[in-house]
Formats: structure tokens, C-alpha cells, sequence
């Protein structure tokens, strides 16, 4: 038995896609506990059902069945919009494709998530440039997407991410887009995040390098997860 | 929330300049297009009713026949009896004018012009409404006497004499020559579009004896101010029935006309023009519509993709919702008011060109206005919502 105290426990998650013969199982039930402050890489090949499972865990998507406590709460039974307050106020994502808006200052990004907040102006502009500056990028706040590189516009999207001090950090490839030094900066920020604040980081990728940086390495394969380590040794 | 959602709306508004551009154009255009027709039309429809009270609008005129035009289709003509009797028995009747028309060529020295020539009395004058610029109208001594004396129009005048005063002056009118003792002050056009200063009037014995030939006439009356004009043309239809001997199981062998009914007649046409130009013109903000939702449609990608990281980073569908819908009242409206700008500046300056009075209509302004910001509305919310109701991750992956 896992620790009740757990952040995060999924019991018999399973994800169907489509209908009758077309129906496709993608998540064929999944057990997993994560930690507070643990840093987490989700490992597999493409179609192992890794980015589910992390949509799963992301509240943005639903599992077919099974069962997803946060934080004790059971999500499955939470509504569209509670899970969209839950993402709001404890969870923070950053995606392969940086998914910022366009023609938009990289402040007006960061500050986005703390708008859907309701904070104050004076506020959401003094967190998003503390945030801007932890990503190295204060000189860079006027600036839109198309004006930045692609290692900037990760960065503005992980100011983005830790703008509102989630509880955990969702990075679903957040390297895959990126040459390899860019990568590692952009893994040490991210490794920084976890270490200094606290944030949990769970993180989906399949470049073992990247995967170096987590304590824990789960290895998923045709929608199960098949080796689940710890290296206590980290990075 | 409603604050901060609003300026959400605007800030997209203003960060997707190009893509509002257009989405205001073709409201723009719409609105403009539809707003300017129909108050073009609204302002020919007044120049009209204009033009038919500058003729007077109590004025009657009889014609032997049933229609409308020249021939009497066989009926027999008026004479000056007629004349008398209508005068001495209709207390209604203000002024009688019996009326000979004809047309002729006037030569002054060099110049010569074909018009028409109008037989009367002098109260052909104050009954249709004329003034004069210059000169006098002819004496009741002229009149009888069948003198060639005559009162001329102001397009006559330019034609024989330029710039010149013509009273005192002679024209030569087929084998007479003719004083001319006065000038009428200009008309301009006829709602029918014919010059009304294009005219000669002489007195009515001149015109019998020297260019017609006959003793027909028919008759111009005025009706007085108090008297109703449809009681006065019904006691005029009765007199002439019985001067004219009609039975009462025959139908009338002539015609009065009042000018209100000319008036109804073409204040109807150029209504239907008018709604036929606002047709036209609606279409084309159909079009505009058809515009707007093609670029949202268009953008609907980016929008979709826009929307899932929004959903993504905590926002509620409501608020993604709301966001969109400010977005597309805004832009909507703001569409609506330049292209009712635009259409209150195109109108004057198209009334102005057209020499029609520019009349504001409020209910056409309003109409165009709302249906502008249904279409925008429509079509920017829709498939926004559309959007919103995805799963977030589905959104994100929208290609």
C-alpha cells in the first residue's frame, strides 16, 4: 500500500478512444502514487500511453474508468468547470510546443494565468516579472513569440507555468523541440523549480539524457506501465 | 470578472488588428451601403412631393377623355362655356384658367428654340403657382382683344435672349411677332422630369386664333384654401356630367385630375424604388455578413488552438465565452457606428450631387445597425463556443 499522504494516487485508470470495433484502449489500467516534491519522468514509446495518462493527470482530459485522487479529492467526480478551477489554482503546464498566445508580450503571457485568477493589475504584473526574471528573460517582457527563440518562448511558457506557485508542474515534452543545449538550460530550470519551491514535477518525455534530471522514471509500454525506479542519486 | 474579461476582449481586439480590420469591413460596407440607399430614396421621395406642391397642391385639371395624355379618344372638347359655368356655379373653385396647349418654334433674332406655347387667362398664373421675376401678366383688355403679348420661362428667356432682360423685348412665334411683357420665375424640373420653365404663355384667344385654330380648351382650377379638394372635384364631375348630357348609367367622358393624386402616384414609384435600392443594398450586407464569417471560420484554427491554452491555464468555458462574445459585440458595433458614419457622409455628399434633400431616418439606421451586430455576434460567437466546448487538449491539438 501506498502512503495516503500521497499528491497524487490513480487506481485502475483506463482510457478508451472511440466505439465498438474502432475502440481503441490507450490506458488498459494504471496504478501510480506521486509524492509532494518529487520529479517525475514518464517514459515510452509513441502510442504507450504516456501523453494520457499526463492529460489524465492534467485534468484535461477524463479516464474512462478507474479512479484519480488530488490531493484527496476524487477528480472523476468533479464537474468540467471544478476541474478547470483545480488546473487554475494548483496545477501549472508547459507543452512541447510552447503554446503561447501570438502577438501577445511575453509579460502578457506570464501574466494570462493570474488574470483567469482575478488578480490585480499591479499584482499580475509585479509576480509575471519576478517570473520573467527566474527564467532569465526580464529584458525580453515586451517582446511577442515571434520575436523570441524557441529555448525564449519555453522559458516564457514555464514563467508562465510557476507564475501562479502550482503545486505541480505538467511538462509534457517540454524539450522536444529544442537542440540539445537549449534542452539541458531549459531542465535545469525546471530541475531549479522543483528543487527551490517545492514544485512537483511531472514530466513526459523520451530522451533518456532529460529523463536523468527526475528521482523517478516510469516506463510505460502499450498502455501499462512496466518499470517504475527510483534514482535516489538524481542529478 | 466581467472588467477583466472585457479587456481580455479588447486587448485580442487590438493584437488581431488585420483579422478585426476586415472582420469590420464588410459590416462597414453593409450597413453604409444599406443606410445610404434607402435615405437617397427617402430624399428623391420628398424632392418629388417636393416638386408636385410647387405646382400646388390644390390644384385640379380637367381634361375631356379617359386618359391620361394627349388625344381626347373622341370625347368632345370644353369650350369657354364650360369655363364660365364651372366659375360662376363651383363656390369651391378659386380660379378657373382655361388652357390651350401647343407646341411652337420662338425665334429671337438669331436664336430659336422649340417649346411649348400655353394658351390662357391671367389666372393661369396665381393657380399653378407661378410668380413673376420680371414684367407683368396680360391685361384683361389684352386678353380679349387677343393681343400678341406673352409671359415667358426662365429656360425660354436663356435660350432667346442669354443674359439678357427680355421684357420688352419681341419674339417671333410661326407667322406673329409677340411682346414679351413679363418673365415667370423658375420652377426647375417637374416631378415627371420635364423642364417646367421650358414655357410661353400667351393670352388664350391669341393661341386659338393665331396657332390652334380651335376652340377647345380644357381647364385649370385651383380649389379654394377652406374647401375640401375632393368635395370641389366631385361638384366639377357632377356639373360636367350634366353639361355634357352623360347619363347616369354612362361613365365619365373626361377627367380631373387633383395634383395630390399625380403626387400619390409617383411618391408611390419612387417608394418602390427606394425599397428596391434598400433590397439590393441589404443584400450586399447579407454578403458583408457572408465576409465575416468566412474570416472567422478562417481563423477559427488559431482560435481553437487560442482557446485550448486558455482552457488549459485555468480559464472557465463561461469566461473563454464571454471573452469571445464582447469580442464580436464590440467589433460588431463598432462596424455598425463607421459605417453609419460613413453612410451619413455618403449621403450628403450623394443628396447634395443629386440636388434631393437629406432626410435622417432613424428606423434605418437602427435596423442595419442591430442586424449588422446579429450577423457579427453570430458568426464570431459560434464557433467560439464551438471551440469552448472542447475537451482542452483537443483544442490545443487542433490543426
Amino acid at each position: 500500500m501506498m502512503s495516503d499522504s500521497a499528491l497524487i494516487r490513480l487506481s485502475g485508470i483506463t482510457k478508451t478512444y472511440g466505439r465498438g470495433q474502432a475502440a481503441f484502449q490507450a490506458l488498459k489500467g494504471i496504478n501510480l502514487s506521486i509524492g509532494a516534491g518529487d520529479f517525475v519522468a514518464v517514459m515510452g514509446s509513441s502510442g504507450s500511453g504516456k501523453s494520457t495518462t499526463m492529460n489524465i493527470l492534467g485534468c484535461l482530459d477524463v479516464p474512462t474508468s478507474g479512479s484519480y485522487l488530488f490531493q484527496g479529492v476524487p477528480v472523476e467526480r468533479l464537474s468540467r468547470n471544478q476541474r478547470t478551477l483545480l488546473r487554475r489554482n494548483f496545477l501549472g503546464f508547459v507543452f512541447q510546443g510552447f503554446n503561447l498566445l501570438a502577438r501577445t508580450t511575453a509579460l502578457e503571457n506570464v501574466e494570462l494565468p493570474l488574470v483567469y485568477r482575478g488578480e490585480p493589475a499591479a499584482m499580475r504584473h509585479a509576480a509575471a516579472r519576478s517570473a520573467l526574471q527566474q527564467v532569465g528573460l526580464e529584458d525580453w517582457e515586451g517582446h511577442s513569440p515571434a520575436e523570441l527563440s524557441g529555448g525564449q518562448q519555453q522559458r516564457v511558457a514555464i514563467a508562465r507555468a510557476i507564475v501562479t506557485s502550482p503545486a505541480v508542474l505538467l511538462a509534457d515534452e517540454p524539450t522536444g523541440n529544442l537542440d540539445t543545449g537549449t534542452s539541458r538550460e531549459i531542465m535545469e530550470l525546471i530541475s531549479a523549480f522543483n528543487q527551490k519551491q517545492g514544485i512537483t514535477v511531472l514530466m513526459v518525455t523520451h530522451e533518456p539524457d532529460m529523463a536523468k534530471y527526475a528521482r523517478r522514471v516510469i516506463r510505460f509500454v502499450d498502455g501499462r506501465v512496466e518499470r517504475d525506479s527510483r534514482d535516489e542519486g538524481g542529478v | 470578472m466581467l472588467w477583466n474579461t472585457l479587456l481580455l476582449a479588447l486587448r485580442s481586439i487590438r493584437r488581431n488588428l488585420m483579422r478585426s480590420f476586415l472582420t469590420i469591413l464588410g459590416i462597414v460596407i453593409g450597413v453604409a451601403a444599406v443606410i445610404t440607399m434607402v435615405t437617397l430614396g427617402n430624399g428623391a421621395t420628398q424632392s418629388v412631393s417636393d416638386q408636385i406642391s410647387s405646382m400646388g397642391s390644390n390644384l385640379l385639371m380637367v381634361i375631356p377623355g379617359q386618359r391620361f395624355g394627349p388625344g381626347s379618344g373622341g370625347a368632345p372638347s370644353f369650350k369657354s362655356a364650360d369655363v364660365d359655368a364651372v366659375r360662376n356655379q363651383i363656390s369651391g373653385a378659386e380660379r378657373v384658367a382655361p388652357v390651350v396647349g401647343t407646341s411652337a418654334t420662338v425665334v429671337n433674332q438669331a436664336n430659336n428654340w422649340s417649346t411649348s406655347v400655353t394658351g390662357s387667362t391671367s389666372d393661369f398664373f396665381p393657380a399653378g403657382n407661378w410668380e413673376m421675376a420680371a414684367g407683368r401678366v396680360f391685361s384683361e383688355t389684352e386678353e380679349r382683344a387677343g393681343k400678341a403679348v406673352c409671359v415667358i420661362g426662365e429656360t425660354v428667356r436663356e435660350k432667346l435672349f442669354g443674359r439678357q432682360n427680355p421684357v420688352g423685348g419681341e419674339i417671333r412665334v410661326k407667322q406673329f411677332s409677340c411682346e414679351v411683357i413679363g418673365l415667370l420665375k423658375s420652377k426647375g424640373q417637374s416631378a415627371m422630369g420635364h423642364d417646367q420653365d421650358d414655357i410661353v404663355v400667351m393670352p388664350l384667344r391669341t393661341v386659338q386664333r393665331r396657332l390652334v385654330g380651335s376652340q377647345d380648351i380644357n381647364m385649370t382650377i385651383s380649389v379654394r384654401g377652406a374647401s375640401s379638394i375632393d368635395a370641389v372635384k366631385q361638384q366639377i364631375t357632377l356639373l360636367l356630367r350634366e353639361r355634357r348630357n352623360i347619363g347616369e348609367n354612362q361613365d365619365d367622358d373626361f377627367r380631373v385630375m387633383d395634383t395630390r393624386q399625380i403626387a400619390e402616384t409617383l411618391t408611390s414609384t419612387t417608394k418602390i424604388l427606394t425599397m428596391l435600392l434598400g433590397a439590393v443594398a441589404a443584400v450586399s450586407l447579407l454578403v458583408g455578413g457572408i465576409g465575416i464569417m468566412n474570416i472567422m471560420l478562417v481563423s477559427v484554427t488559431e482560435r481553437t488552438r487560442e482557446i485550448g491554452i486558455r482552457l488549459a491555464i485555468g480559464a472557465l468555458e463561461r469566461e473563454v465565452l464571454l471573452q469571445f462574445l464582447i469580442e464580436a459585440v464590440v467589433l460588431s458595433s463598432l462596424g455598425g457606428l463607421v459605417g453609419i458614419a460613413l453612410a451619413t457622409g455618403a449621403s450628403l455628399f450623394l443628396a447634395g450631387l443629386m440636388g434631393v434633400p437629406y432626410i435622417f431616418d432613424p428606423a434605418i439606421n437602427l435596423v442595419s445597425f442591430l442586424f449588422s451586430a446579429a450577423i457579427g455576434v453570430i458568426f464570431g460567437f459560434f464557433p467560439a463556443r464551438r471551440a469552448a466546448g472542447l475537451n482542452p487538449i483537443d483544442a490545443l491539438r487542433h490543426e
